[in-house]
């Protein structure tokens, strides 16, 4: 190691040393007990007994058939985890979509009233959150401004049945992470230079090609922190499926929380936790690596 | 800075109808909130003729009053500290080059978007409960710690991105200039940081106002906010009290904004 | 840190608090009549505060992690032996308290607290059926409206998402008991809920106003919300199934790590007076165990068909225990099962 890099180093360290012992007090530390009682077997009505077992472990995976005792494939569990993945994919694509306009919109308008439209952005997400998802299931029933609207439309005739479905979920919780991808893609995208795109548009042929050759790259690492704030907490959304899919399907966020609540075997949910974080901890380390080697070629 | 013509919506079709769309779902439900404020009949969903019984009712309800305030001042706390430690994180690990640790550096602080929330509120709740059985202490501390651990990426990764956005060039030649890395700093990079910053704190600021899991947990005697409020109300019917509520707060944002933005644009 | 000079503080803030008498009450969310406790804080001085809690399972986390400064929890019947067990409640023997004549001799000895040494009863309530008569007028005295729905109403129900009332009125359904280690009645439970469940609309709490604004014709629910929801909707009616239905009660308990023991007691002796009891059920809409409180109690709740279940039918409600962890697993993956 260089001088230079040992300074690099120990500055970078330095800066990052109170954000680390913040989170090592208030969050990552005291995971660590979580860690442990995925090892362990359940209380009887509560907690856990202090006893060794992989019981956890497996039963992630597999399940021994309550009347038969035969083994098989837990396939409630994948098919929860694949319904959350979907949901969660669904809801970047949207939120960035709908964001990706509205934060170039901001970033264009005069220097002085950004703040403004940045604000009218966060405005809505300061009531609360259970009044707003009931507010927005008041748009979506059968008799919902939306219905209303489609039907004033004459795209459907008669309303059709949008709340308690996924579709409702998927419109939640786009709503409700929307912010999380327009506010780092506008704080990409508020310096750059629009003269740059305009003399690229005159040279380039294709609008396509402006925005890809030109903007995407600006973009680029407002997307990568927008997609991981909406992808990755949407997962374990717990509030928006429970409320607007009626409850009826389940995603990672409940059949967790069922665990540590009326199931009362927290070593499984401790275990399937552990499981969702490694997961999405390769697959940040696989984009962010990859958007980094993309930033580089671009 | 002056700009000859702006590119954006004339030149991007389909941005402008976008943006504007997006505006309209953002309020939609809003507007149903504020309506359904001034119900007459105690639901949140079949209307009872104008009344403004809701806001006598919240006024009445000191539980729900200071419920909201706890919110309130939680958030300011929490997305503050959040904040600075994420701003100060961010310039220490982007744009100075790889050195040994920086992967472990970001995967500690997104951490917290990464385990489920009902995880590290069991993890909190008995990693604090044996402090608060040690110490006396119960106050308000450990909640806006907690929500402060857990806006750190909120902040963190709008930050990053401004950082990685941004060019070089000005702050070099700044460092050229100025005699100290410290004037530079303040100068150029903080004022070129400011919308990645600002980004940052209001998603902090939103995403402590909101939780409801972590604080159910954490929270001792007498320290309902507003949304662990709202998540006793489930089973019982919610009455248009809290969209009275919400709209006052949403009232008083509005009012404070616009009083901020009318005097910053005298100043200007 | 500064957290030991805040520490510090607060002690002797607290200590302050407690000379002039405070009262730390940790109950159901929107389940604590305000009139009542301005009540009892005028009565003896004392300032109470209320903290919610959402369900059971929180309460009783948080009870047994310790440091929560609570004084009294109102923890449901299936729920007190394991607070009991567990050594969390403190043993103020209400039955020699002054006011404990007034409790309905049903009400003493019950399984989960006999002869009353712990806890007080707060309220009780049974889950049914909740149907809109214009939607459907025939029986509604059947779990059949939700497990086996008449055409009319397929595909318009609401289920509670309460995961142990809905699997234990499948088993009663299916003629098995509450926590059965029965595995054919078991399974049995479970096919007739997922041969159901297309027919629902959905499982969500907030029935008592859709109920009344006719979005659902039927729901699985509470007598008190159902009630609540004909008072705004005559046509909503409440049906006790006959081949059982789950009853519950939440009792007042004191915690055995209280700060404010003697305010506790008082409270508990309190809520025993009939007057006060009427308070309790007036808000909530719910029965509350405690002889004479009729007279003090509104006018529409005396002879509410929700709150005063028909003779014949009242011998059907059941009070199920806690299940022991190995027949829990099996109502979780029954529940798993049927949200997947």
């Amino acid at each position: 190691m260089t001088a230079e890099e040992r300074r690099r180093a120990r500055q970078g360290w330095l800066l990052s040393a109170p954000a680390l012992a913040l989170l090592l007090a208030g969050a990552s530390g005291p995971l660590l007990i979580v860690v442990v009682y995925a090892f362990l077997e359940p209380g009887e009505y509560s907690g856990v007994e202090w006893k060794f077992s992989l019981e956890a472990w497996f039963r992630v995976l597999f399940e021994r058939d309550i009347f038969d005792g035969t083994v098989r494939l837990a396939d409630a569990h994948l098919s929860i985890f694949w319904r959350s993945v979907k949901l969660s994919l669904l809801t970047t694509l949207l939120t960035f979509v709908f964001g990706l306009p509205t934060a170039w919109f901001i970033a264009t308008r005069p220097a002085r009233t950004r703040m403004l439209w940045l604000f009218l952005i966060t405005v809505p997400f300061w009531t609360n959150l259970l009044i707003r998802t009931f507010a927005i299931m008041e748009v979506l029933r059968n008799e919902g401004i939306l219905n209303g609207a489609l039907m004033r439309l004459g795209l459907i005739s008669s309303p059709i049945q949008i709340l308690y479905t996924d579709v409702a979920v998927l419109i939640g919780m786009t709503y409700v992470y929307l912010p999380l991808m327009a506010l780092p893609l506008y704080a990409a995208i508020e310096r750059f230079d629009m003269r740059m795109a305009e003399a690229a548009y005159d040279l380039y042929a294709s609008r396509w090609q402006v925005l890809r050759k030109v903007v995407l790259p600006i973009v680029r690492p407002g997307v990568v922190a927008g997609s991981i704030l909406v992808f990755v907490p949407s997962l374990g959304a717990y509030v928006t499926p429970r409320v607007l899919g009626g409850g009826k399907n389940m995603m990672i966020g409940n059949f967790i929380e069922l665990q540590f609540g009326a199931g009362r075997n927290w070593p499984l949910g401790a275990a399937l936790s552990l499981i969702l974080l490694a997961m999405v901890a390769c697959a940040l380390t696989i984009y962010v690596r990859a958007a980094a080697r993309a930033g580089a070629d671009g | 800075m002056a700009r000859a013509r702006p590119f954006s919506a004339a030149r991007l079709p389909g941005f402008a109808a976008m943006a504007a769309a997006t505006f309209l779902i953002l309020y939609a439900p809003i507007a149903t909130l504020v309506i359904y404020s001034f119900n007459g009949s105690d639901s949140v969903a079949v209307w009872g003729g104008f009344s403004l019984k809701w806001y006598g009712a919240a006024w009445e309800n000191a539980q729900v009053q200071e419920a909201t305030m706890r919110s309130v001042v939680i958030a300011l706390a929490a997305s503050g500290i959040a904040t600075v430690t994420a701003t100060m994180a961010a310039l220490g690990t982007t744009r100075r080059g790889r050195f040994p640790g920086q992967t472990l550096i970001y995967a500690i602080i997104n951490q917290p978007l990464m385990a489920p929330e009902i995880v590290t509120a069991v993890a909190l709740l008995i990693f604090f409960s044996s402090i608060k059985v040690a110490t006396g202490y119960t106050g308000l501390g450990y909640l806006i710690l907690a929500h402060a651990a857990f806006c750190v990426p909120f902040a963190y990764l709008p930050i990053r991105a401004r950082l990685e956005s941004m060019d070089l060039t000005l702050e070099t030649a700044a460092a050229d200039l100025y005699a100290t890395p410290w004037l530079a700093f303040r100068r150029v990079t903080l004022p070129l940081l400011a919308p990645g910053i600002a980004a940052g704190a209001m998603l902090a600021f939103v995403i402590s106002l909101d939780d409801v899991i972590i604080t159910e947990f954490v929270k001792s005697a007498g320290q309902d906010t507003l949304p662990t409020y709202m998540l006793g109300q489930i089973r019982r019917a919610a009455t248009p009290e809290v969209n009275a509520i919400s709209t006052v707060l949403l009232a008083v944002t509005v009012a404070l904004l616009s009083l901020f933005f009318a005097v910053t644009r005298k100043r200007a | 840190m500064r957290i030991p000079a805040l520490a510090a503080a607060t002690a002797l803030a607290a200590a302050a608090a407690h000379a002039e008498g405070a009262l730390n009450i940790y109950n159901w969310g929107n389940y604590t009549n305000p009139e009542l406790i301005k009540k009892f804080e005028q009565t003896y001085d004392v300032k109470v505060t209320i903290t919610e809690y959402d369900s059971n399972t929180t309460a009783l986390t948080k009870v047994e992690a310790g440091g929560h400064g609570f004084d009294i929890v109102v923890p449901s019947h299936s729920f007190v032996p394991i607070f009991i067990e567990k050594g969390l409640l403190l043993e103020t023997r209400p039955d020699q308290m002054e006011n404990f004549k007034n409790v309905d001799p049903v009400w003493v000895d019950v399984p989960w607290d006999p002869g009353r040494r712990y806890t007080v009863p707060w309220q009780w309530g049974s889950t049914g059926m909740a149907v809109n008569v214009d939607a459907y007028d025939g029986d509604i005295n059947t779990s059949a409206i939700f497990l086996d729905p008449p055409p009319e109403l397929a595909g318009k129900i609401n289920v509670v998402p309460e995961m142990q009332d809905v699997i234990n009125l499948a088993l009663y359904y299916v003629g098995g008991e509450a926590c059965t280690e029965d595995k054919a009645k078991l399974k049995a439970a479970r096919d007739a809920l997922v041969a159901a469940k297309p027919k629902w609309l959905s499982m969500d709490y907030g029935t008592t106003d859709k109920l009344a604004s006719g979005e659902w014709v039927a729901s699985v629910n509470w007598n008190g919300s159902t009630f609540r929801a004909r008072l705004a909707n005559p046509k909503v009616r409440y049906g006790y199934p006959r081949e059982g239905y789950p009853l519950w009660m939440d009792s007042v308990a004191v915690l055995a790590d209280a700060k404010n023991v003697e305010n506790a007691k008082l409270f508990q002796n309190f809520i025993m007076d009939p007057e006060n009891a009427a308070l309790i059920s007036a808000f909530a809409r719910y029965s509350n165990g405690i002889k004479g409180s009729d007279a003090f109690m509104p006018p529409e709740m005396k002879d509410a068909p929700e709150i005063n279940p028909p003779a014949e039918l009242a011998a059907a409600g059941r009070f199920g225990p806690s299940c022991p962890k190995e027949i829990q697993a099996i109502y979780t993956a029954i529940w798993t099962e049927l949200q997947k």
